[in-house]
């Protein structure tokens, strides 16, 4: 076996946590009463409504849609009547407004048909992204077709398919390339076509050799002389799945500071985000549903569950058993880079890739000290920043002079936060600087 | 920090064994102070108290560690309020100090009992009797190495410690006349790579200054150039303990691994020019003192590498 790939600068490797749930079949969950479906699922403009209250809405009718900026439609996730139009809890937002559906359960189930997806051109295909609501559900939420038209004078040569899933608890992408291999190399050649290229390697953190035998083998078979499909090995060690961290691993190419993939010849779509392509462009069926990681000690029963977008916490609690004594934080999200919810009411969004139910063993929730500079957030940074002097300048009031520190080539991962040995909420401190800088 | 702690007992035992109970007395003395001049410092500042955190154990082994086995139980004491109080609290508390508090403890001592602070060693025990001095220590017998060396010149030091592997030897195990916990070079060397090891702290620090220290001794710390011994340089005086345990505390050292290499070698470089033309002995507790306040300023002058810059030059 070759050498894993790796990035060099910084990263850590915190506990896996994968065993909870990286056996379990994706199991769908039955369609709840009602569906809230937040109405800015993407980054841009949120949609627009185009739906009356009351209206009946069958499963994949458009209910929204973007006028302007970026954007693509929004699906109805279920068959059922438009209730409401008001404002959802939401994870970052605290609310957004939002479409609510009282789900009819007694409607036909929508049938989704193979389609010759060869036949069409790569400008239809495209067409087919946008229209199916494709956005990049590993987490970032970038409208897919807009990756997918890179400016002219950026040729792109490289597809990766970001099959990683360096955050602990979460195995929704591993479950995935494990059941539905064929699935995420067929949307994997819609893309190659889409982009005009050949050439896609799809990366996995060596912690998942079921998923890197199963997607191996799917590739060696998807892969014509028109399409080659390879599988890279990825050593573990977060942030591996980083866009900008995953490309230097395969390709040794550096994406620079603000510049988007295509500046290096290359476009990153997460392996989830494949497998939607071809749902939508090969099958017609738009993204109306997501495979979710339910995890930690704090929940009855822990799942790998395929839910309706618009499916509440609440709903999936209850499905699952119910919580156990002793949770102690709700996080939507990984635990590096997730978000803690207060409120059990917040909607899935076609960007929430787990939902953790976390002990008190689980997670530090010792009040954090002041920094004693010991410097070993330098030795984290994937970036090479200094994380302990953005703190610093935060504490002092000086928030908005953090720029030349590099503030806003940080994307969060939290590796800093993570090795802290004073506990210092060292991501918060960034966005506050990032908001404070900004605004200067 | 209690792996610190844990990293020091073992000097400390074996101090008993080579310069009697006086050290752990010493050593304890100095342990409770700094720990309740810390309590009392942060009720004082009005400010959280965080003794169980371990950081002022630390200081008060590493205090102990530095002065010599026969002084009065009264200068720890005064070198705690020093330390802690004025060394560390009243700049802010941990991570705002910019002087290594137990340096600066036993810098005090050197300037305010300068006479027990250079000539209360004791001389190593024989057969184990560590309670030898227990009721008064009455005369001051022996110097240290270094002392010997400097005043007398080598061949006094050969006719003292003898020479060749024996004298190593002994050094290397800690016989010989020294401050508390500086002496035993193996253990020194034992609890520092224990903390590389676990990762608390980096080889950065520690080899750029015994580095610097072995070079420039043997450059010019013989009668022509090119004849001193390194290997003594090293295992005399402080230069050990000082590389491991005091140069590389995280609050006074850079954080940079490039500034931390200069910041070593600084070190080094002065320890060496004290030790040969300054007035004292050993250098290793001023030369690292010097050099902490200028951490920042090494920080700022090597920044970490950036993933990659922004496409065009610098925005």
């Amino acid at each position: 076996m070759l050498s894993l790939l790796t990035f060099p600068l910084g990263g850590v490797h915190p506990p896996e946590s994968k065993k909870l749930t990286e056996g379990l079949s994706i199991e769908p969950m039955p369609v709840p009463d009602e569906l809230e479906v937040i109405l800015g699922q993407h980054i841009g403009a949120p949609c627009t409504p185009i739906v009356a209250k009351r209206a009946d809405v069958k499963e994949g009718d458009i209910i929204g849609t973007v006028t302007k900026g970026l954007g693509v439609p929004l699906h109805a996730p279920a068959a059922g009547k438009i209730k409401d139009m008001g404002m959802s809890a939401h994870p970052m937002r605290t609310s957004a407004p939002s479409i609510t559906i009282t789900v009819d359960h007694e409607a036909v189930p929508a049938v989704y048909e193979k389609r010759d997806w060869e036949k069409l051109e790569p400008q239809e295909l495209l067409a087919g992204v946008r229209d199916g609501g494709i956005i990049g559900i590993g987490g970032a939420g970038f409208p897919t077709h807009v990756k997918l038209s890179p400016p002219a004078d950026n040729p792109i040569n490289t597809l990766i398919l970001n099959g990683a899933e360096c955050e602990p608890y979460i195995t929704a992408d591993h479950r995935q390339m494990v059941e539905c291999a064929g699935d995420i190399v067929e949307g994997a050649k819609i893309l190659l076509k889409i982009l005009g290229i050949q050439k896609c390697v799809i990366g996995i953190e060596n912690n998942k050799p079921d998923a890197i035998a199963a997607m191996t083998k799917a590739a060696k078979e998807g892969s014509t002389s028109k399409y080659l499909i390879a599988v890279n090995a990825l050593k573990v060690k977060y942030p591996q799945g980083s866009e900008k961290q995953l490309i230097q691993a395969v390709t040794g190419r550096k994406v620079p500071a603000f510049a988007l993939p295509s500046a290096v010849g290359v476009v990153v779509q997460n392996v989830s985000t494949a497998r939607a392509v071809y749902d939508a462009v090969g099958l017609g069926k738009p993204l109306c549903e997501k495979v979710v990681t339910i995890s930690g000690k704090g929940i009855k029963r822990q799942a790998n569950l395929l839910v309706k977008i618009g499916t509440k916490v609440s709903d999936i609690v209850a499905y699952l058993g119910g919580t156990v004594p002793g949770l102690t934080k709700v996080v939507m999200g990984g635990p590096m880079m997730g978000f803690a919810v207060s409120n059990l009411d917040v909607p899935v969004t076609k960007t929430t890739s787990a939902i953790l139910f976390l002990t008190a063993d689980e997670i530090d929730t010792r009040p954090h000290s002041q920094c004693i500079r010991c410097g070993w957030c330098l030795d984290a940074c994937p970036m090479g920043l200094e994380p302990k002097e953005i703190g610093i300048y935060v504490e002092a009031n000086r928030a908005e002079d953090t720029e030349p520190l590099g503030v806003f080539e940080c994307f969060e991962c939290g590796s800093c936060a993570y090795v802290c040995p004073a506990k210092r909420p060292l991501v918060q401190f960034i966005r506050l600087a990032k908001m404070k800088a900004k605004r200067k | 920090m209690w792996t610190v702690v844990a990293c020091l007992v073992p000097p400390l035992i074996i101090s008993v064994f080579i310069f009697g109970i006086q050290t752990l007395i010493i050593t304890a003395v100095s342990v409770v102070s700094c720990v309740a001049v810390e309590a009392a410092s942060q009720k004082l500042l009005g400010r959280e108290v965080t003794i169980k955190d371990g950081s002022a154990v630390i200081t008060g082994m590493l205090l102990a560690f530095v002065i010599p086995p026969g002084v009065s139980p009264l200068l720890p004491i005064l070198a705690a309020v020093m330390a802690i109080y004025i060394g560390k609290h009243i700049l802010g508390g941990i991570g705002y100090n910019f002087f290594n508090p137990a340096l600066l403890g036993r810098a005090f001592l050197l300037a305010t009992f300068p006479v027990a602070m250079t000539s209360a060693w004791l001389p190593p025990l024989q057969n184990g009797s560590i309670m030898k001095y227990i009721g008064g220590i009455d005369a001051v017998t022996t110097a240290t190495p270094l002392a010997v060396m400097k005043e007398h010149g080598m061949a006094a030091f050969t006719k003292a410690f003898g020479s060749g592997g024996d004298m190593y030897l002994h050094f290397f195990l800690g016989w010989r006349p020294g401050c508390i916990g500086e002496t035993s070079g193996l253990l020194i060397l034992l609890g520092g790579l224990f903390l590389i090891y676990k990762g608390y702290t980096t080889w950065h620090i520690p080899v750029s200054i015994l580095g610097t220290i072995a070079l420039l001794s043997w450059a010019f710390g013989g009668k022509g150039y090119f004849t001193g011994d390194p290997l003594l340089a090293v295992l005399s005086g402080g230069a050990l303990l000082g590389a491991f345990f005091m140069a590389n505390d995280y609050v006074t050292c850079p954080t940079n691994k490039r500034s931390q290499i200069v910041y070593g070698i600084g070190i080094g470089a002065l320890t060496v020019l004290i030790r040969l033309k300054g007035g004292y002995p050993e250098g290793i507790c001023y030369a690292i003192l010097l050099m902490n306040p200028l951490s920042p300023v090494f920080d700022g002058w090597f920044k970490p590498k950036r993933f990659a810059p922004p496409q065009g030059g610098a925005k």
